[in-house]
């Protein structure tokens, strides 16, 4: 081996000792990264996989159909649905548009991995992942998220359903994204079944027309 | 092939086999394969929609389109000009098939068929039941386009349409393969849809005037539909079939819809219940609950067939009513009973033990196992009586029965093994059926039937009131018979007549492989079951008994019969009870006769006998329901073995929870024989009867050896069957007919397939497919009784009274027919006798049309 090349000189050599608290020193006046959770809680990046949410369509019909695809497609089997008959419901009441509605739906987070592949198996668009983090909890049971905390909490001016589909139409508007709010007959409906519904007052002052009966496509 | 023994010779070339190359693969097939089935036993794959192996190619869909080149005359191989469907194209020497495996023509063509298909298709396979079982599904990623060139607007239509009230058609999806319709037609025999309009409309649907578009054509010129007293034209037993071989999602069932999916599905292999046949099944569970039956494959019983009783009736297993826990009821000093309290399994069975063992010793016990257990759980009822309780006072006919049925179970079926198989049915160039109604009571046996009618190899006779709409089906002939005169036509077919369509009738049971198939009912029609013997001994036609129940011929083998012991062995043949007593390691068995069902409940009643053991019995089956009560009433002891509480379990001291069959494994023995094994398909934790008997027993100081059921089972095989004397041919003789007074009529009755029985318990939907009960008479006897057609009759005897819409049938007069066990026409409860007897009737009350 040759002589080190670059051997401190004897000033160099005698700040040695101190010479790590440089560091110390220099950070002392940078911004500070610790997070102060759960005091602050610091948003996560928009695309953050955090806990599920089951969507509603602007009427506030639920999106999910119960086709267990998102339990087909989940490699931790975290999901377990049941699917239910619309046509079951009394007076042509839907929880969902079209022929077939969610009736059981459980998410067990003590399995889920967050892949989000249950995500891209929804044909509905109806499961979507939320960036909400805080999942723990004291025991097993309580990690298996039912429908009830999963569905998307009704917007203002969302009719709390099961309520029948907007007049004339069939769940492929749906799809469409022609259903852009409750209709007057909706709100009738629930009204004259559920009066003290909470959702009924804001949603009778945000109804919409039925979108048109395009001809032809069903 | 043909085996020479010169080995110099090269094997000769089997002259049936035809010699074709497939994807370059040389193979040699039996004249007359389809090239689809040829392509299948060297492992190449077609895809196809409407070939299915049951039925009649047809070549509706052009899934299976493959290059075909032949030789022609000079033995030049040309290709055919187009592709060929090789599902409906047989083999010929030196033809050279590509499938899309290795022609590019081909395979341009099935991609084009399946971009057809999927033009209308509407792609929901979300919502679809068939979705992740569906064979379009997954021959559209197999050997389909991954985009859809077709941007226009899809042809829809109104979904579901409900066919029948489990029949679900969602016409969108329907790819026109004609399966459904096929089976239809073809297997069943019960058109209920047909393929209707044309183009891009065309689609499967019953004969609906709103589908269709026209109005309906007036009452005058459209006749009633034939068998039609459902009010629903298309009801059919085995419409649940088609949903099984629809090859899309376009038929479904009400039963199943939206329950689960494939995968989350655990598949058993399983046995149905139902009836005789032991059909094969498959059971799909969830999580512990059953949500669907399929038809399993078994070719020598039930091909890939089952009834709609088999397929949907299984809710039965876990209805609300079902026992979980031992229950006990405590009796006051003077012997009233008290109320039914939940025990511990060591309570009940001490209680049941200690009282049983009283009533032993006071004067007996008698012992009721029931027509649907498994072999070892009918080994087990026997064992238990035979050595615990010290008895032959065991009967498993709950349902009329005597014992000149007893010594023809004992002579002609008992230790017989298998005889008459499911095979010889379709094979039978004559087949005499006396007091069997095929359809209702026999279930697949009436398909095995049809197929060898439809193939112009069976003719069929029916010794019956009436042609049911299912003889017409078999194309059968009547040979009308009032009930209780079956004896006299048989005897008069057995020594020979001059009436000329007997005569031919005799004549044809004499071809070889002839048939005479007789039912459970004839045990209440005195002398038929001898003069059956006699004709089957005189033509030399071959016999078999085709009871409804699945557990019916075990019971006759194991010996739960009074006479019998397992085997076939005669109790009477000291021989033979020397054998049995060896084999359970006892002294000796019971010699004194036991008593048959109506027996055992007439000693219960006058207190000869002190105590019962009763399994799977309704007491509504019985030939006195009334009479059974009381009869229970008075025992001093009633232990109920039971899957579900019944009206035994009121009147019962101890209540001992049993397995249904999902929940157990075992064998059923079907009406040929067979032993039908099958595996527990749900976890649970009860027990089949034969641990129970075993505790049981072992509580009465005896050890059955039942706990294992693989130890029963080879205890059974080593007993065998008994090689000494058989139970003597019974010789009772008929009964004269009695008179019928105005006013009068001879009751006949059979049960309907689906009808109130509590096996169908929780099946709204099998229910709406069911026959409506209706009484049937002449047109003289209505005209007497002054009821009109559709007018309500009314059928009574001391006992009750039935009232039901009368229908005005080609029948004897004086005779009329009432379902046994229909919603409105529980006969035996309601009227107190059984058919042969005679009832008033009489014009009845309109307001009870609508209870019918
Ligand atoms: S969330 Fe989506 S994928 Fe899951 S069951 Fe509902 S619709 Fe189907
Ligand atoms: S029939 Fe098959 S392809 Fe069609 S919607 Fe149903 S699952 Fe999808
Ligand atoms: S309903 Fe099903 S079985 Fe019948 S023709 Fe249509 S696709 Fe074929
Ligand atoms: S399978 Fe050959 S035409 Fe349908």
């Amino acid at each position: 081996m040759t002589e080190n090349p670059k051997k401190p000189g004897p000033i160099a050599e005698m700040l040695a000792p101190v010479a790590g608290f440089g560091v110390t020193f220099a950070n002392l006046f940078r911004p500070v990264v610790t997070e102060q959770y759960p005091f602050e809680k610091v948003p996560t990046k928009p695309r953050y996989h955090g806990r599920h949410q089951l969507n509603r369509y602007p009427d506030g019909l639920e999106k999910c159909i119960g086709c267990e695809l998102c339990a087909w497609a989940c490699p931790a089997d975290a999901i377990y649905v049941e699917g239910g008959d619309n046509a079951d419901l009394p007076e042509g009441a839907h929880v969902s548009p079209g022929e077939r509605y969610g009736r059981v739906y459980q998410i067990n987070y003590l399995r889920c991995i967050f892949c989000g592949l249950c995500i891209e198996a929804c044909p509905t668009r109806a499961l979507t992942m939320t960036n909400d983090y805080e999942l723990a909890g004291p025991t097993r049971e309580g990690m298996i998220f039912e429908k009830d905390d999963l569905l998307a909490p009704l917007r203002e001016g969302m009719l709390a359903g099961p309520h029948p589909m907007v007049e004339g139409t069939e769940d492929l508007e749906y799809y469409r994204g022609e259903i852009t709010g409750p209709t007057q007959a909706q709100v009738d409906w629930v009204r004259e079944r559920r009066p003290d519904d909470a959702s009924l007052d804001a949603a009778a002052k945000a109804t919409v027309a039925a979108p048109d009966a395009n001809g032809g496509t069903r | 092939m043909t085996t020479t023994t010169d080995s110099q010779t090269p094997v000769a070339v089997d002259p049936n086999l035809v010699t074709v190359t497939i994807d370059g693969i040389e193979t040699a097939v039996p004249k007359g394969t389809l090239i689809i089935r040829a392509a299948e036993e060297i492992g190449i794959a077609i895809p196809r929609f409407c070939d299915h192996p049951l039925l009649k190619p047809v070549g509706a869909c052009r899934q299976c389109l493959v290059d075909v080149a032949m030789p022609d005359r000079e033995g030049n191989v040309r290709p055919m000009p187009k592709p060929q469907p090789s599902c409906a194209m047989e083999v010929s020497p030196g033809m050279v098939v590509h499938t899309q495996k290795t022609s590019a023509v081909a395979a341009k063509a099935q991609h084009g068929v399946m971009e057809l298909l999927l033009i209308n298709h509407p792609l929901d396979c979300p919502t679809c039941d068939k979705g992740g079982e569906c064979p379009l599904q997954n021959q559209a990623l197999s050997d389909g386009r991954a985009t859809s060139r077709f941007t226009d607007v899809k042809r829809t239509f109104a979904k579901p349409l409900k066919i029948s009230t489990q029949i679900l058609l969602d016409r969108e999806r329907c790819i026109l393969c004609q399966r459904c319709t096929r089976f239809s037609k073809e297997i069943a025999g019960d058109q209920f849809i047909d393929l209707q309009k044309r183009g891009a409309s065309q689609q499967i649907g019953r004969f609906d005037e709103d589908v269709l578009g026209f109005a309906p054509l007036g009452d005058a010129t459209v006749g009633p539909a034939a068998e039609d007293e459902s009010g629903r034209a298309f009801a059919s037993y085995w419409s649940g079939n088609t949903v099984q071989i629809c090859p899309v999602g376009a038929l479904t069932s009400a039963a199943y819809r939206f329950r689960s999916r494939p995968f989350d599905l655990v598949s058993t292999e399983a046995v149905a219940e139902h009836d005789a046949n032991g059909s094969a099944i498959r059971i799909d569970h969830r999580r512990g609950t059953v949500m669907r039956r399929l038809a399993g494959d078994d070719p020598v019983v039930n091909e890939e067939w089952i009834s709609d009783k088999d397929r949907f009736a299984f809710h039965w297993q876990t209805a609300p009513d079902r026992l979980t826990h031992p229950l006990v009821r405590d009796r006051a000093e003077d012997g009233t009973r008290g109320e039914l309290r939940t025990a511990s399994w060591a309570e009940a069975l001490e209680v049941a033990a200690t009282a049983l063992a009283a009533a032993r010793d006071a004067g007996g016990v008698g012992v009721l196992p029931g027509g649907r257990l498994t072999i070892e759980d009918a080994y087990a009822y026997g064992k238990l009586a035979r050595t615990a309780l010290g008895t032959n006072d065991i009967d498993h006919r709950a349902r009329p029965a005597s014992a000149e049925e007893e010594s023809f179970l004992g002579h002609a079926v008992a230790g017989h093994g298998i005889d008459v198989t499911f095979g010889d049915l379709e094979k039978a160039p004559a087949v005499l059926l006396v007091g069997f109604e095929p359809e209702e009571e026999g279930g697949i046996v009436f398909l095995r039937l049809r197929k060898g009618t439809q193939a112009g190899r069976t003719r069929v006779w029916s010794l019956a009131p009436f042609a049911t709409r299912g003889l017409e089906r078999l194309d059968g002939t009547l040979v009308p018979t009032a009930p209780g005169l079956e004896s006299e036509v048989v005897d008069a077919l057995a020594t020979g007549t001059d009436e000329p369509s007997l005569a031919a009738l005799r004549e044809a049971l004499g071809a070889q492989g002839a048939l005479v198939l007789v039912g459970e009912r004839l045990a209440s029609v005195p002398g038929s079951l001898s003069a059956v013997l006699r004709l089957t001994a005189a033509t030399g036609a071959r016999l078999a008994w085709i009871p409804r129940r699945i557990g019916e011929r075990a019971g006759v083998e194991m010996g739960t019969l009074p006479g019998l012991l397992p085997g076939g062995r005669p109790v009477s043949d000291a021989a033979a009870r020397v054998d049995i007593a060896a084999a359970w390691d006892v002294t000796e068995l019971p010699t004194a006769p036991g008593r048959d069902t109506d027996g055992i409940l007439a000693a219960l009643a006058a207190r000869e006998l002190r105590g019962v053991v009763v399994g799977g019995v309704e007491l509504g089956d019985l030939t006195d329901p009334v009479a059974a009560r009381a009869a229970l009433e008075a025992a001093d002891v009633v232990v109920s073995l039971e899957v579900r509480a019944s009206e035994v379990t009121d009147l019962a001291d101890v209540v001992l929870p049993v397995a249904p069959p999902a929940e157990k494994s075992g064998s059923y023995l079907n009406w040929e024989g067979r032993v039908r094994a099958f595996r527990q398909a749900l976890e649970s934790h009860a027990l089949p009867d034969h641990r129970v008997l075993d505790e049981l027993a072992r509580h009465l100081g005896t050890d059955l050896g039942a706990r294992d059921g693989n130890v029963l089972r080879k205890e059974i095989d080593q007993l065998g069957a008994w090689d000494g004397e058989r139970v003597a041919a019974p010789a009772t003789e008929a009964v004269a007919p009695a008179a019928v007074a105005p006013g009068t009529a001879v009751l006949a009755s059979w049960h309907l397939q689906l009808d109130a029985g509590r096996g169908q318990d929780g099946e709204p939907f099998l229910a709406g497919t069911a026959r409506k009960a209706v009484a049937r008479l002449s047109a003289a006897t209505a005209e007497a009784a002054g009821v009109a057609d559709g007018g309500v009759l009314r059928v009574s005897t001391g006992a009750g009274r039935i009232e039901l819409p009368a229908v005005v049938t080609d029948m004897p007069d004086h005779v009329v027919w009432l379902p046994t066990n229909s919603p409105g026409s529980a006969v035996r409860a309601a009227l107190g006798v059984l058919p042969g007897a005679v009832v008033q009737i009489t014009a009845g009350t309109v307001t009870t049309t609508e209870e019918a």
